[in-house]
């Protein structure tokens, strides 16, 4: 059985088919991506599994756990984490404070514990703090802990948001999007944490991404999507030989 | 500048992180409860007055200040506390078992309201929280036996173990009371921000989206939210109850609701701290009105009297000037005061430029 399994899933807003019958399947410890020009539907594939939109057809299965059943907020404790596209983090609070917001899933103390501060939560606290402090130091923001993330430049915020996602622990993470805006070395750098993420994290890696270097560089399995519909499926070089791939990016010849 | 030096991760989680400023909440504190053994009546009873608008208005600071949803229906919950705590000691309960009952009773009213409420956001949750003042306000007439209806009624004396705190006879002992409340609540809020539960808040606030992504449910988060605020505000009610002595419905009006918002938003939405200043320029500035008023008229011959609402006048003025220039409130000018000072001479002028944002609270979209 697959980690994810994604079958014939559909999306119809009104006339528009924003995802239509796409499957596929992804396996544990690997690493894959969802590519395909804009519009395509990468990111709604991720906001049907993260239950943002309604499925007008299809089941999603993930660890054996009907995820279609589920709400938007019963997603992540079955092991599922995410990042944005247009990063979403809590502008409001600190770098450190936002990774530790990532941590809510693990919490086992109710608000009236929490208001008397019993030595329960201080307990808890210190925990959560230690599994952040390592996140912190795998994706060395160490200079960041207490700044704002208002004030932050948009290449550590994108930074964060991995990290947020890091620290719930999960079994499967979501990356929309992770090197768009991004320099050449910070996505360099991407490529490696997604390497050692599946490495020495033991996580499962599903990305949306643009940038095809990336892509071929830390992907085992491709899809590449077009309009909602599936075109390819295979290693990065095989999808990017593929005719129907070309086409989508670079439109077909026209015969002269 | 003081640089600590964090050797723990308990620094991060302690309430202060060094003992120079606790040492001057402490020393605040010390401040407060030596009131009564040198401040006259009058000023007495302005202190217990501002604490307990500062009670109400953390009870406002958790929904709007940390969870980003506005109410224009809190004087509701500050009705409810006092009833509930008025008919509990006219039915024979001691005020040390009504009192805790009054906040629980309308932190449950506020949880329940809230269930259907927190669906909606912005300017739509605002009516509906108009609507239920309205509500409320209708039934405190309705329910004529226990509330006296239009007529109003005594909030009796109380006596905790053979104690007097009534609010006349015996301001001080009122005056510790309501501090001692005060301080407690204000603890444990402090506590709730720093922990998982307040984190939560927050996340609710900033990014709806993303803490549903962090497996937290956002409606439950929202309705507790409610309820806590609901809670601490019915608390506040029940004492602004025994302050005034005798009320009626017409205690909490509408104008109650929006002097409270003023409260957190002058004093600084999204800090404890806000509350309380908040609180302070809320009731001060009718007394300085009058104080001015009286001066003017011996001095200068001027009777700011003839002027009607002049209060609501610099209330309305003080908020447009400081929803323009500092969103942030009178706490957020004192912190960038104060690291002007701390960091002198490097501060710079665009220092603070990229933090100059709306929550969401204030958006309303």
């Amino acid at each position: 059985m697959s980690l994810l399994e994604v079958d014939d899933i559909a999306v119809h807003f009104g006339g528009v088919k924003a995802v239509d019958g796409v499957s596929f399947r992804v396996e544990e410890g690997e690493v894959y991506a969802i590519i395909g020009p804009n519009g395509a539907g990468k990111s709604t594939i991720f906001n049907l599994i993260s239950r943002i939109y309604e499925l007008t057809r299809g089941r999603i299965m993930f660890d054996g756990h009907d995820v279609t059943k589920l709400g938007a907020h019963q997603v992540a404790p079955l092991g599922i984490a995410r990042t944005f596209q247009n990063i979403e983090l809590f502008d409001h609070s600190t770098v450190l404070a936002n990774l530790l917001m990532g941590r809510h899933l693990h919490r086992r103390t109710n608000f009236i514990q929490d208001a008397l501060f019993l030595p329960k939560v201080r307990a808890e606290e210190r925990a959560h703090r230690q599994r952040v402090e390592e996140v912190i130091a795998f994706l060395e923001l160490e200079a960041y802990r207490g700044k704002m993330i208002a004030g932050l430049p948009y290449g550590v915020r994108k930074v964060v948001e991995i990290g947020r996602a890091l620290a719930m622990g999960s079994k499967l993470i979501l990356l929309d999007e992770p090197a768009s805006g991004l320099s050449v070395e910070e996505s360099q750098e991407v490529a490696y944490w997604i390497e050692d993420m599946r490495r020495d994290m033991g996580l499962t890696v599903l990305m949306v991404e643009h940038d095809m270097s990336l892509v071929s560089q830390v992907s085992d399995r491709v899809l590449a999507v077009a309009n909602g519909r599936m075109l390819a499926e295979g290693t990065p070089a095989e999808v990017q030989a593929h005719p129907e791939v070309k086409a989508a990016y670079l439109g077909t010849e026209v015969a002269a | 500048m003081r640089t600590v030096f964090k050797t723990s991760y308990d620094t991060d989680i302690d309430l202060h992180e060094h003992w120079f400023r606790r040492g001057r909440y402490l020393a605040l504190l010390v401040f407060m409860m030596s009131l009564p053994f040198w401040a006259d009546e009058y000023f007495l009873a302005e202190a217990t007055n501002t604490l307990i608008w500062s009670l109400a208005g953390m009870g406002l600071m958790v929904l709007v200040g940390h969870t980003g949803q506005p109410s224009l229906g809190h004087a509701a919950f500050l009705s409810i506390g006092a009833y509930t705590d008025v008919a509990l000691m006219n039915a024979g309960v001691p005020f040390l078992v009504s009192f805790p009952i009054a906040g629980i009773f309308a932190g449950v009213v506020g949880a329940i309201v809230a269930i259907p409420a927190v669906r909606m956001s912005g300017i739509y949750l605002a009516i509906a929280t108009l609507a239920l003042f309205v509500i409320v306000e209708e039934i405190v007439i309705l329910l004529e036996p226990i509330t006296g209806g239009v007529g109003g009624l005594f909030a009796p004396a109380i006596e905790i173990f053979g104690i007097p705190f009534e609010r006349y006879a015996y301001l001080g002992n009122f005056y510790w009371l309501v501090l001692a409340v005060v301080v407690i609540i204000c603890w444990g809020y402090a506590n709730l921000m720093r922990s998982p539960t307040g984190r939560s808040f927050l996340a609710v606030r900033d990014s709806e989206v993303s803490a549903r992504a962090l497996g937290i449910n956002v409606t439950r988060t929202r309705a507790l939210a409610f309820g806590l605020s609901a809670g601490v505000t019915g608390l506040a009610g029940a004492l602004m109850g025994h302050f005034i002595g005798f009320f009626n419905y017409e205690l909490f009006s509408i104008f109650i609701s929006i002097n409270l918002l003023l409260v957190v938003t002058i004093g600084g939405l999204g800090f404890i701290q806000g509350a309380f200043l908040g609180a302070v320029l809320i009731t001060a500035v009718p007394q300085v009105i009058a104080i001015l008023r009286d001066g003017l008229n011996a001095t200068a011959g001027i009777d700011l009297g003839a002027i009607p609402g002049l209060d609501t006048i610099i209330f309305s003025l003080l908020l447009i000037v400081f929803i323009i220039y500092e969103p942030q409130g009178l706490y957020g000018r004192w912190l960038k005061i104060r690291t002007w000072f701390e960091i002198f001479p490097l501060a710079r002028r665009d220092m603070f430029r990229r933090q100059k944002s709306y929550l969401k609270t204030e958006r309303s979209k």
